[in-house]
């Protein structure tokens, strides 16, 4: 809902001059004042070789500030238009009896995203251009609502196929570096799903329905928050949970660092 | 158990060797796409944007400058309802890097807004502002280097002798940007032709004459400059140009050492060359 909602705001900027969201997830600007900018495609152009000026910098610090102290990684279930795609093929996938372990091509790891974001990082200085930016298709799909999609579709069309017959939650998951750097962003956000282990029956309906279900280690074992930067805070489990076991919450630090004692 | 780690070591080799292969195979691809992908195509940007190569480093693909065009309030029909705005984002198959801003003036050309709406929005400085300011630091299109309008005069009816002023009446810097050359028509001994010439120090580029042409195919069109100029090269002075001839005396000698240079010209010359066999 909120997907649709940011998108329709990007979308009337264009079409009908509205002021409330204008330009692309790349630079933005809200209320026609607060610049916002993506902090990947920022360290992308720097890592190129051009210092950009300061509306987007400060942009990209808003952005971050935000995912960093409050969401986590909510831009990924809360306001990127692919994961709409990728959750339709999730969900088709279950509904297709294609979830199960041997239609899973489990040949990238989770872990393949930060190769892909450092990766991205490298190919930027070497050939002087933001490497990720030319075949996003989260920016493509973005501009193609906006502006019109072209040959762009394409992109989109390989991603939903990938994820529906290939790796299950493949882009998101496994592959995206943006994915990966506001899971990195979003590590410590105060915003979190804390899990009640006594009021849990283990039907693991949550672990079915997560996108990302190896941050939901603690089920059924523990009554701790759902620490893992890489949960996406869609609340999936939240809705899906039919015994109170999960719901947000503000995680307390005094407590998380108790535990942690590094 | 020596046997067991030796396993694990020989399994942690093969992983690590795997993922860096991996990862230097994605790499090259990954360089090769992005480096096809910004070769310099022959595409028109919003005023004062930077170089090319630098412009393709320092766009953001936002689209503030695509919406500032389209939505300017000069960017309407008579009858109040909206038209197509200048610039586009290039789209998958345009050609042109993706997400970044255009025109092409044959479609819709630039009109050269006095307030330029879309410079100012550009948060990465993609579009510098200074490039289109004057002296006392406000906005001047004239400023703009867009392109660099070029006639071909075996398409253009004006060199045929046929009466057309098109291009020069739709110039907004009309008899600057280009102006009309008289000559005498000597076919017909007793016509002249009306010769458009564009002047490369003042044309901005916006593609209004070859919106205007009335050849099929535009006979006046408007290239990037690095495409539509040429170069002389450094070690031509203009010898009647004072200021330029003051090159001279700051140039500084350079030595060529061959097998010829061994001797002096005239002896080279006296003794009918060397045989190079």
């Amino acid at each position: 809902m909120t997907q649709v909602l940011i998108l329709f705001l990007y979308f009337g900027a264009n079409a009908y001059g509205w002021h409330m969201l204008e330009g692309t997830f790349g630079a933005s600007r809200l209320f026609g004042v607060i610049p916002l900018s993506d902090p990947y495609t920022v360290l992308q152009v720097l890592f190129s070789g051009f210092v950009l000026g300061a509306d987007v910098l400060f942009g990209a610090l808003i952005i971050t500030l935000f995912y960093m102290v409050v969401g986590g990684r909510a831009f990924c279930s809360w306001v990127c238009p692919i994961n709409m795609v990728t959750d339709l093929a999730a969900w088709l996938r279950r509904k297709l009896g294609l979830d199960k372990e041997i239609t899973n091509y489990r040949f990238v790891k989770r872990k393949a995203r930060y190769w892909i974001m450092a990766l991205g990082l490298i190919v930027s200085a070497v050939v002087g251009v933001a490497a990720f930016e030319v075949l996003s298709p989260i920016t493509i799909m973005q501009r193609g609502l906006v502006f019109g999609f072209g040959a762009g579709v394409s992109v989109v069309i390989a991603i939903f196929l990938f994820d529906l017959f290939g790796v299950r939650n493949g882009w998101c998951g496994h592959l995206c570096p943006l994915g990966a750097t506001y899971s990195l962003i979003g590590q410590k956000s105060l915003i979190r799903v804390e899990h009640d282990h006594e009021a849990c029956t283990g039907c693991m309906d949550c672990k079915v329905v997560c996108p990302e279900n190896q941050v939901l280690h603690m089920i059924n074992k523990e009554s701790i928050h759902v620490t893992d930067g890489e949960c996406t805070n869609c609340g999936r489990c939240i809705d899906v949970c039919n015994d109170d076991a999960l719901r947000f919450s503000i995680r307390s630090f005094a407590k998380k660092e108790t535990n942690q004692s590094k | 158990m020596a046997k067991n780690s030796n396993n694990n070591r020989r399994k942690f080799m093969a992983t690590t060797l795997q993922s860096v292969s991996l990862t230097a195979i994605g790499g090259l691809l990954w360089s090769g796409y992005s480096d096809e992908a910004k070769a310099s195509p022959l595409v028109l940007r919003p005023p004062g944007a930077l170089s090319e190569d630098e412009f393709q480093k320092a766009c953001i693909k936002c689209g503030l400058c695509v919406e500032a065009c389209e939505n300017r309030d000069s960017n309407k029909n008579k009858d109040g309802s909206k038209r197509p705005g200048t610039l586009k984002m290039a789209k998958g198959g345009d050609r042109n890097m993706i997400g970044t801003p255009f025109f092409v003036a044959t479609d819709v050309p630039c009109y050269m807004c006095d307030d330029i709406p879309c410079v100012p929005v550009c948060p990465s400085e993609a579009l510098d502002i200074a490039s289109v300011s004057n002296d006392k630091g406000e906005l001047d299109i004239n400023k703009a280097r867009m392109g660099l309008a070029v006639v071909h005069k075996e398409s253009c009816v004006a060199f045929w002798g046929l009466q057309c002023d098109a291009c020069y009446r739709a110039c907004p810097l009309l008899d600057e940007a280009i102006s009309l050359e008289y000559q005498k028509n000597e076919r017909t001994g007793k016509h002249a032709f009306l010769l458009p010439v564009v002047h490369s120090d003042v044309c901005t580029g916006c593609g209004l004459c070859e919106k205007a042409c009335i050849t099929e195919k535009p006979a006046i069109f408007v290239l990037p400059i690095e495409h539509s100029t040429g170069r002389a090269g450094s070690h031509y002075v203009k010898g009647w140009d004072d200021k330029d001839q003051q090159r001279v005396g700051e140039a500084k000698e350079i030595h060529t050492k061959n097998e010829r240079s061994e001797k002096a010209p005239t002896d080279y010359l006296n003794a009918g060359g060397i045989d190079f066999e």
